[in-house]
This record gives structure tokens, C-alpha cells and sequence, in this order.
């Protein structure tokens, strides 16, 4: 049997419940590790439990886990699923668990590719199934993921010299061990296994931000309160979450919600206004109100069209400054004081639209303003550097790992052989997040930096 | 008798052309084989034994018997990786181990610090002695018969191999022929502005036979190497070089041999300095390699000395060491000087570096360009893919090196003899043996210059040790019927020793107030509770010999066996990884790909994979994988699609 995989097999934020899939030899044990029950375990019984990370105990959710024994399963392996609620924070946890717990991230189209190796699949599902491995599409979204991921390949890559560096270097010494060249050193080298760890830990930070962005882009709503922030919302939702009311300050928290638009997805966030207030709670939500700001790759802000430009307003406007924005002229209903014009000479690049969110005229154009904007290449996605992929978090822990491991024996002054080989192995792991072997890499660097041979 | 070719083989268009058509009157059967070798270098001698020992009535044939398993550039076997190979080879009942087992002057085990896989064992070879005990072990094969002559063109018909001709007009059937031609093939000799036709070491080149082979249609390409001057030993200082001895205690290449004790000689080092490099780069013109005369690729691991000059123009000095030629000759070999210059450069420039001042030179120093095959076109079996019972070895192959020759020899001897008895080839996988690495490397990615072995070129190294190449190889090869009765007997002993030393290992407990005091000796830390003596063997600081004094229950083992032992148990862990690697590793071997697959048809690959699949044909999935531009997602799409093709029946 394959090795053991694991993924989200629902899609991100389109549901009460979410599903983490574990298929493979090791899916039990991947299961038993991470989750706890007062039920007994048995084989196709769906079981009430929590899933626990086992190194804190700490509860991750409130899950129904099943197991089920190849072959009579979708990919003819053994399989668990734990159905988790379905929140993102939830989802991301246990699978992250279930990675550490001897899973490996699935590739894209794995569990299909294996159903159908495995005879599962009806023969004209073949085609599609190599379509998805080949990753051959037509969402334009998906191209602008791919454009993120270039900028981390080339990170990667840059990462990759500096082992490849270090590698030459215990190449050539075990290779030629008759020829005029430096030795090895440990102490430096150990410095510099070290120093890219930490290049590479680096990377594993953004991973949680990445994420974010793979589910979709951030559009924070921004707005003084009672302007129809949370009308807005809803309307996007087409269905009423947040609560609206007539008294300002009634969104005290950030709201956030997953939908899609336009096949984009969208991480649509509703803050409470920004203003000064008294009230404690309140300001806590200020607060996150402009950490959600500054983090938006999109902001979407809201006037009300029927009344003149106030304080706060101004205040708004300034801290967007050269951001990509667009305004929304609420309420036109009431009025039209201020309009396009006015807006256009204090935020130039913004886009108006005038809407009425009371009889939700105007939530066609947004959609539409916002395809275009992400298409268009318009929203410059916050972060520059980003991992956004589970499997590449995954092999960039494990390159880590592989690095460390080389480490500490470097620091036991054990032979370079060993070092090599785990260092080798964390310039393989992560040549596997760009689609690149060691094959001759080293070979070539080493004729063509040392001078060898009879 | 086996009926062989139809006279129709004589006259058939394969090989005919105006001159045979018109000299086939003269023509004359001069001897019926089952194998025919072409070639008595490395490769050759050790293709034709492994054909007499598998039975196979086996000629030799060599453009002059004097060369047969010369050594025509350095005088030494082994180094990384390639004493590897030698170990294999004598493993698998190959003589390579053997042969300097009887030859050798110096011995060294290189790399010791550096780890038990890459340890490599390397000796230096008398060469006249070396060629003796070949030639001698050769005349006492039985079924082998070996003699003079060259080669001028390959018999074939429909597409199989059925013999060779001669200069003499003489023909020799043969129901299959190894190639092991060298450099000799199409050879050229480059000193200066001077180039002209040659083998080695100013021997005969094989002229016609390149020409036949390209009209045969065998995508042949033409690569270089090169060889340093000898000098007169007594024309030497040694006072102003750093003397090399060989180690003290002799780990011989043979698993056959038992202590081996000589008196070695030494090695000497010395180095060029900036007045060699200007000589040099003054007279960059005057050398072939620059004037643009050599066509043939050349490796870069072997670079010449104004290669080296040229490339590295910021290196002060490179090395110099200078070795024995044997023990009945004044001739040095001075490695790390290969030179393509014209001859009184040659002199001018040796005589600038410290302790060669005087330096008389018995032999100038060459380049060689040859014609070779592009090993694309061979199976892993060795077979050639157009050419049926055609089997490439050595350098015809496009490799570099005594060694590489001498396991591809082996190898494609063994599936000569498999393929005329009907049965399976014999291939190494790259876990198995380094012989597996450098067959696959070039079978399946290729070579664009004259391959060599590197211990780094093994992914599953720590697995591929020296010291272990009998336990890995050698039941197979007396399975074959290669390996003697006593190599089979000694490996069984080996397994037995290793097996029941190592369960008394792990079931042998000491307590801390037993050893604690000895621990303390051997700069151990004191143990606070029981533990096995297979786990405190695991401390670095500790080893099989010196944990004697804790362990008075100790039989007696080789030391064969208790080198395996220890490293079996310091190691375990990153064994046990390799080991699963290669489980995943052989599950994609084991998924083959249908001979006439069509890749255009295909859908979701890319187009650079359907283009380097369609030309390479690779064999199994594990080996497309391994086919530079083919993705992982290539290699998925793939797999999707033969289980389609399965389900259907091929429709």
C-alpha cells in the first residue's frame, strides 16, 4: 500500500461541516494519534470524539471520526475521515495535526489518482483525473495563485544555493579526498546548516498567512458605523449572519466570512468602525478592525452618500491613502450629497459605485469591480512572500527536520557521509516544491568550481 | 552443431557494401563461438571470462595480445566509487579484485573519517605484472580462446549480430559479440599541432570497424580523454616531494583473499607553481585542445593541466603526484598533468615544478579522441536496442575508467551468456549496486561526456558500501553460475558470523558497576543502567575491537564480519531510512511500460515529456522518472493513463 495522505476534502468555508480525509497504510495510527474518544474505534462506525493534539492536549474541535478498512473505500486504502466543524481555524488544526502525525500532504488530485489506480474509478473519469494531476485549468484565480508561488519558488530556489553551496563542499571532499582543496571544516559548517534553517523557517511563518490567501483574497469593509457595513455583507452573503441594526457601534468585533465571487474565493471581512471610543470592548474591536485593514489585500469602504463627508470619514480616507479601494456611496436612497466626484479628488484611484443596500442595488457592480480587479492584476496581494500550499509547508518541515537532523550530527563531529546525506535530503524535499531533483545539480557545481583530476 | 546464420548472413545489404561485396570471394570461416569479444581491455577480459564461465565458448580478440588488460593512463585500481566497483565486480566472480590482489605495489583505504560508505580502497598497480596475471588467467580459461587481430566490420543480419570479420578476411561466427573497442576505435592522437592516427599507448587504432558501426547505423559520437608524460625515475628528486605510503594494514579487493602482506612503495606529491602556469599559458596556442583540432568531448573530472590552467587561472598551484609505473621500471607517472601541448612545452613546463628540475621524459604526454556510442541506444542489459545480440561495453560506451570498463565488461559478458541460454538479463537496480548507478546513468539519462563513478552519484550509498558488496551480490552471481563454489561458501560463513554475533550482541547485557571503569578508560560515559552491549556499541566513541576488554564471552569472527556487524548496529537508523526509500524507489521499478506505448497519445502531457519519453523509451515508470523534463506530474499523468490501458486491454 501507498504511503498515507491527507487533505481538506471539502472546500474551504462552503459549509456547517468541513472534512480531513487521511487515506494510506498508516491511516489508523494517524487517526489514533490525534483522535480521542470514549467510543471505541471500529471499522466503518462513524464515532463522537475530539480531535487532540497529542503533544499539548489541547482540543482542537469536536469531530464524528470513521475509520474505514481497504478496500472497500474511495481510494481501495485504508481510510479515516474526521468531519470537523466547518470552520476554517478548525480544518487547517486537524489536518495540520494529522501532517504531523505520520501523514504526508496530498498532492493535487492524489486521493482521485489513487481511487483510480486502485480500480475504484469508472474508466471515463480517467481523463479528468490526469487533467487535475497535470493541473491543467481555466480559473484565472488559480493563475494569480501561481503567480504568488512563483515568487516562492524563486525564494526556494535561492534557499537551495545556499545548501547546494555546502553541499559542493562535502562533495568534493568525499569525492576527491587526494586533491588540494579546503576541508570541511564543522564548526562553520554547522553555522551555516543553522543559517539556513532559519531561511527556511522564515518561509514556515508566512505559512499560516498563506493560507489565507490560498482560501482567497481579503476584502475588509470599512465604514463609520451604521453606515451599512453589515448590510453590505449580507447582501454578498445573500443571507443575513451579522446583525444589523440602527445604533452605531453594533459590529464590535470583526466579522469574517469565506463565499465566493465569481469563482474567486473571498475572505469578505466586516469591521466595526473606526473611531475613538470609550467603550473598552469596543476599542478592542477598533483594534482588530485596523489589523484586518492593514492585512486586506482589498478594501471595500462605505459612505453615506446622503450626508457630507465627517471627521471620521476624513480619517478613513487618509489612513487608506494609495491603497486599491473601492467606495461604495451607500444610501443614495436618502440622498446624494456625496458623490463620485468629490470622492475622486481625495482617493484618485479609487472606483465609486453608488449602491443602496436597502434594496441591494448596486451588489451586481461590486461583484463585477471585484472580479475585474483581481483579474486585472489590481489587487496587489499584501505579503510578497508567501507559502500557500499545505504539501509545501509540509516538505519545507520536513527539509527542516532533515537540516537539523544534519545538524546535530555535525555537532556530534559524526562522519560528513551521514551529514551529506540529510543535508542532500532537505535540497531534495524542497526541490520537490519546485518541481526539481538533485540529479546532476551537484556534479556540475563541483567540476565547475574546483579544479580536479589527473 | 548449432546451426548459426544462413550463408545469407555473408552476403546479406546489412553490413555489405562495394568493398565487401567485391573481397567476399576471399572470405573464410575461421572459427565458430558462441561469443566473439571485441576488445581484451578491462571490459573485454572481464566479458569474455564471464562468457567461458557461464559456459559459453568465447573468443578474444585483441588488435595486439600485449595490451590485453593494459592499464594505458594511471597506474593504480580503485578511489571513490570506483573501488566500489572493483568490490562488485569480485563480488559478482568478476577478476578485477583479484588481478591487483596479485599486482598490487601500494595499498590505501581512503576516506576513513569520513563515514563507512565512502570508504574506498585504492592501490597501485605494477602494470606489466597486472597484464601478466590477466593474460595468464585468460590462457587457463577453460572455453576461452583469445588471439590476435582486429576486428574490421560486425556481421549482421535482420538485425542480430552473427559474427565478425577480420583484416585477414578471416571470419568468426558468433551467436553474439561484445563490444569493448576503447580508445582504439577511430583513435587520435593529439600531442601540439601534431595529430594523427593511433590507439593507445601507440597502438594500432581501429579504423574500419568505426566506419562499419556508423553504417550499421549506430548513433555514434566521438569523446577525448587523456594521459600525463611518464619520466625517468632517476631523473627525479625526491627530496623536495612529500612522500605517500601506502596504509599500514592491507585491506585487500578480493573477497577471495586472506591477509595480504608486501613491501609497498611509496607515492610522491609535489606541486606546479605560477612559473609552470605562465609556460603554460603562454603556449595556449600551440595546444590541440585550444587550436580547436579535438571535436571529442572531454570529461571534466579529468581536466588537462592548461584546461586546469585556463579554467582556475586563480589556483597558485595544483597538485602533482607522482607514481610507480611497477617495480621492473625506471618509468614514473606524473597524475595530475595531462597535457595535449606540444612535447617541448611539455619539457619546459615539468622541469619548472620542485623536484623535476632534471626530468627526462620516457613517454610525452597525449590526448586520444575516439568514436563511442551514445548509451541511449543500449538496453540495461547492455544490448544494444538496434543490434540484436550486440552487447557495448567500457569506453565504447562512454564511460572513463578501468573500473567502469571492467563492471560494464562483466555485466554485458553475463547477459551475452543469459541471452543465448533464453533467459532473463541480469540488471542491478541503483539499490543495489553502484554497478546498478552506472548502468542506469547511462542506459537512461545518458552521458554527454566520459562517465565516472562518484560516490555521490549513489542515492542509496550507506546501503552500497565496499565492505558489504559480497552480502549484496554474491549469492546472485553463484546463482548465475559466475560466483565459485568456495566465494559462495566464505559469503555463507560471512552471513552466519555476522548473524549469530550480532543476536549475541543484542541479547549480551551489561551493568554499570562491570564496566563503568572501562568505559571510563575508553573516554565513554558511565552507564547508570543495564543496557545491551549492541546498544552501547552505538556510542561513536566506541567500537567492535575496543569494547573487548567489557566482553570476555567473544568468539573469534573475521574482521570481514565484525565490520558489518558494527556498522549494521551504529548505523541502524539512517539504514533503515535508505531502506525505505528503496522500498518506494522498487515499487516504481516494478511498474513497466509497454514496449509500443504511444506517448501522443497521451492527453494531459507536456509536450517535453512526450518528446523525451517517445525518445527514450524508458522501461518502467521508476526509470521515466529519472528522465530529465519528465514532471512528477508527468510521471502521474502517466501512471493514470497505463492503468487505463490496462483496463482496456490496450484499446
Amino acid at each position: 500500500m501507498e504511503d498515507t495522505i491527507a487533505a481538506v476534502s471539502t472546500a474551504y468555508g462552503e459549509g456547517g461541516i468541513g472534512v480531513v480525509r487521511i487515506s494510506g497504510e498508516n491511516a489508523k495510527q494517524v487517526l489514533d494519534r490525534i483522535f480521542v474518544s470514549d467510543f471505541s474505534l471500529d471499522n466503518r462506525k462513524l464515532t463522537y470524539g475530539h480531535v487532540v493534539d497529542p503533544e499539548n492536549g489541547e482540543i482542537v474541535d469536536e469531530v464524528l471520526a470513521v475509520f474505514m478498512k481497504a478496500p472497500n473505500t474511495y481510494t481501495r486504502e485504508d481510510v479515516a475521515e474526521i468531519d470537523t466543524h466547518g470552520s476554517v481555524v478548525s480544518l487547517r488544526k486537524t489536518l495540520s495535526l494529522a501532517l504531523a502525525n505520520g501523514a504526508r500532504a496530498a498532492e493535487k488530485g492524489e486521493f482521485t489518482k489513487r481511487a483510480f489506480l486502485n480500480g475504484r474509478l469508472d474508466l471515463s473519469q480517467a481523463e479528468a483525473v490526469m487533467d487535475v494531476i497535470s493541473a491543467k485549468t481555466d480559473r484565472t484565480f488559480d493563475v494569480a495563485v501561481g503567480q504568488l508561488e512563483g515568487r516562492l519558488s524563486a525564494e526556494i530556489k535561492s534557499i537551495r544555493k545556499e545548501i547546494m553551496d555546502v553541499l559542493v563542499n562535502i562533495t568534493v571532499n568525499i569525492d576527491y579526498p587526494d586533491e588540494d582543496i579546503e576541508l570541511v571544516v564543522y564548526n562553520d559548517l554547522s553555522n551555516r546548516i543553522s543559517q539556513i534553517g532559519d531561511m527556511i523557517e522564515k518561509l514556515i511563518d508566512t505559512a499560516d498567512t498563506g493560507r489565507m490567501i490560498r482560501e482567497g483574497i481579503s476584502i475588509a469593509i470599512i465604514g463609520k458605523p451604521n453606515v451599512g457595513k453589515s448590510s453590505l455583507m449580507n447582501a454578498l452573503l445573500r443571507e443575513s449572519r451579522a446583525i444589523v441594526t440602527e445604533i452605531p457601534g453594533t459590529t464590535r468585533d470583526t466579522i469574517e466570512e469565506s463565499l465566493s465571487i465569481k469563482n474567486i474565493p473571498v475572505k469578505l471581512i466586516d469591521t466595526a468602525g473606526i473611531r475613538d471610543a470609550d467603550d473598552e470592548i469596543e476599542k478592542i474591536g477598533i483594534e482588530r478592525s485596523k489589523e484586518s485593514f492593514n492585512a486586506a489585500d482589498l478594501i471595500i469602504f462605505m459612505i453615506d452618500a446622503s450626508d457630507a463627508l465627517d471627521d471620521e470619514d476624513m480619517k478613513i480616507i487618509d489612513t487608506i491613502g494609495e491603497r486599491q479601494v473601492i467606495v461604495l456611496a451607500n444610501k443614495t436612497d436618502l440622498g446624494r450629497e456625496t458623490c463620485g466626484g468629490k470622492i475622486k479628488t481625495l482617493l484618485p484611484k479609487a472606483t465609486v459605485i453608488e449602491t443602496c443596500m436597502k434594496d441591494r442595488s448596486g451588489v451586481e457592480e461590486i461583484e463585477n469591480e471585484i472580479e475585474s480587479l483581481v483579474y486585472g492584476g489590481k489587487v496587489k496581494q499584501n505579503e510578497s512572500l508567501l507559502v500557500t500550499n499545505a504539501r509545501h509547508e509540509a516538505l519545507l518541515r520536513e527539509a527542516n527536520k532533515a537540516l537539523s537532523d544534519a545538524k546535530s550530527m555535525t555537532d556530534r563531529g559524526e562522519a560528513l557521509d551521514f551529514i551529506d546525506i540529510d543535508i542532500k535530503r532537505s535540497y531534495e524535499l524542497l526541490g520537490q516544491i519546485i518541481g526539481e531533483t538533485v540529479e546532476e545539480d551537484v556534479l556540475n557545481e563541483v567540476f565547475s568550481r574546483f579544479c580536479l583530476g589527473k | 552443431m548449432r546451426k548459426m546464420f544462413s550463408t545469407r548472413c555473408f552476403h546479406g545489404s546489412a553490413w555489405g557494401n562495394d568493398m565487401t561485396e567485391e573481397k567476399k570471394t576471399e572470405e573464410y570461416v575461421m572459427g565458430e563461438y558462441d561469443v566473439v569479444v571485441v576488445g581484451a581491455g578491462h571490459a573485454g577480459c572481464e566479458a569474455g571470462l564471464a562468457c567461458a564461465r557461464m559456459g559459453m565458448k568465447t573468443l578474444l580478440l585483441a588488435i595486439n595480445l600485449e595490451s590485453l588488460a593494459m592499464m594505458p593512463c594511471n597506474p593504480s585500481i580503485g578511489g571513490t566509487g570506483k573501488g566500489h566497483l572493483v568490490r562488485e565486480i569480485d563480488a559478482l566472480g568478476g577478476e578485477m579484485g583479484v588481478n591487483i590482489d596479485k599486482t598490487f605495489i601500494q595499498s590505501r583505504m581512503l576516506n576513513t573519517a569520513k563515514g563507512p560508505a565512502v570508504h574506498s580502497l585504492r592501490a597501485q598497480a605494477d602494470k606489466h605484472r597486472y597484464h601478466v596475471e590477466m593474460k595468464k588467467t585468460i590462457e587457463k580459461q577453460p572455453m576461452l580462446d583469445m588471439k590476435q587481430g582486429e576486428a574490421t566490420a560486425l556481421i549482421v543480419e535482420n538485425s542480430r549480430v552473427c559474427g565478425v570479420r577480420m583484416k585477414t578476411h578471416a571470419v568468426y561466427r558468433a551467436r553474439a559479440v561484445v563490444l569493448a573497442t576503447g580508445t582504439f576505435l577511430g583513435g587520435k592522437v593529439f600531442i601540439g599541432d601534431s595529430c594523427y592516427r593511433s590507439g593507445p599507448n601507440g597502438l594500432a587504432p581501429s579504423v574500419e570497424l568505426a566506419e562499419n558501426l556508423r553504417k550499421l547505423g549506430l548513433p555514434m559520437r566521438r569523446f577525448k580523454t587523456g594521459t600525463p608524460a611518464r619520466a625517468y625515475s632517476s631523473s627525479l628528486d625526491y627530496s623536495k616531494m612529500i612522500r605517500q605510503d601506502g596504509d599500514e594494514k592491507i585491506v585487500p579487493f578480493s573477497f577471495m583473499s586472506d591477509e595480504l602482506d608486501i613491501d609497498q612503495v611509496p607515492c610522491w606529491l609535489t606541486y606546479t607553481n605560477e612559473e609552470t602556469h605562465d609556460i603554460i599559458r603562454k603556449n595556449f596556442s600551440r595546444s590541440a585542445l585550444f587550436g580547436g583540432q579535438i571535436e571529442g568531448v572531454g570529461p571534466r573530472y579529468c581536466p588537462s593541466i592548461e584546461d586546469k590552467v585556463n579554467r582556475f587561472a586563480d589556483k597558485k598551484r595544483h597538485q602533482l603526484f607522482v607514481e610507480p609505473e611497477g617495480l621492473d621500471t625506471e618509468e614514473m607517472y606524473l597524475q595530475g598533468m595531462s597535457s595535449s601541448l606540444p612535447e617541448d612545452v611539455q619539457l619546459a613546463f615539468y622541469k619548472t615544478i620542485s623536484g623535476l628540475e632534471d626530468i627526462r621524459i620516457v613517454r610525452p604526454a597525449y590526448a586520444i579522441e575516439y568514436d563511442c556510442i551514445d548509451p541511449l541506444d543500449l538496453k540495461q542489459s547492455l544490448e544494444n536496442k538496434t543490434v540484436e545480440n550486440l552487447f557495448c561495453a567500457g569506453q565504447f560506451n562512454g564511460s572513463s575508467g578501468y573500473e567502469e570498463a571492467a563492471a560494464q565488461g562483466l555485466m554485458a559478458g553475463i547477459n551475452a551468456a543469459l541471452k543465448l541460454k533464453g533467459k532473463n538479463p541480469f540488471v542491478l537496480d541503483r539499490s543495489e549496486a553502484y554497478i546498478g548507478v552506472l548502468i542506469d546513468d547511462m542506459t537512461v539519462k545518458g552521458t554527454n561526456e566520459p562517465y565516472r563513478i562518484m560516490t555521490s552519484r549513489a542515492e542509496y550509498r550507506l546501503l552500497l558500501r565496499q565492505d558489504n558488496a559480497d552480502i549484496r551480490l554474491t549469492e546472485k552471481a553463484y546463482k548465475l553460475g559466475i560466483a565459485t563454489e568456495e566465494r559462495y561458501q566464505r559469503l555463507l560463513e560471512t552471513k552466519r558470523q555476522v548473524k549469530e554475533e550480532g543476536e549475541r550482541l543484542r541479547s549480551t547485557f551489561v551493568i554499570p558497576s562491570g564496566v563503568n571503569d572501562e568505559l571510563e578508560k575508553l573516554g565513554s560515559a558511565p552507564l547508570n543502567n543495564k543496557i545491551s552491549l549492541a546498544e552501547l556499541l552505538k556510542r561513536p566513541e566506541l567500537n567492535y575491537d575496543n569494547i573487548a576488554v567489557i566482553d570476555p564471552g567473544r568468539g573469534h569472527i573475521s574482521e570481514h564480519a565484525s565490520t558489518q556487524l558494527e556498522v549494521q548496529i551504529k548505523y541502524q537508523g539512517y539504514i533503515d531510512k535508505q531502506l525505505a526509500h528503496v522500498a518506494r524507489f522498487k515499487k516504481l521499478e516494478g511498474k513497466k511500460i509497454p514496449d509500443d506505448i504511444d506517448y501522443e497519445q497521451v492527453e494531459s502531457l507536456r509536450i517535453e515529456a512526450v518528446q523525451k519519453l517517445s525518445d527514450r523509451r524508458p522501461e518502467s515508470i521508476g526509470q521515466a522518472s529519472r528522465i530529465s523534463g519528465v514532471s512528477p506530474a508527468d510521471i502521474n499523468v502517466l501512471m493514470v493513463y497505463l492503468e487505463k490501458m490496462r483496463r482496456t486491454g490496450g484499446r
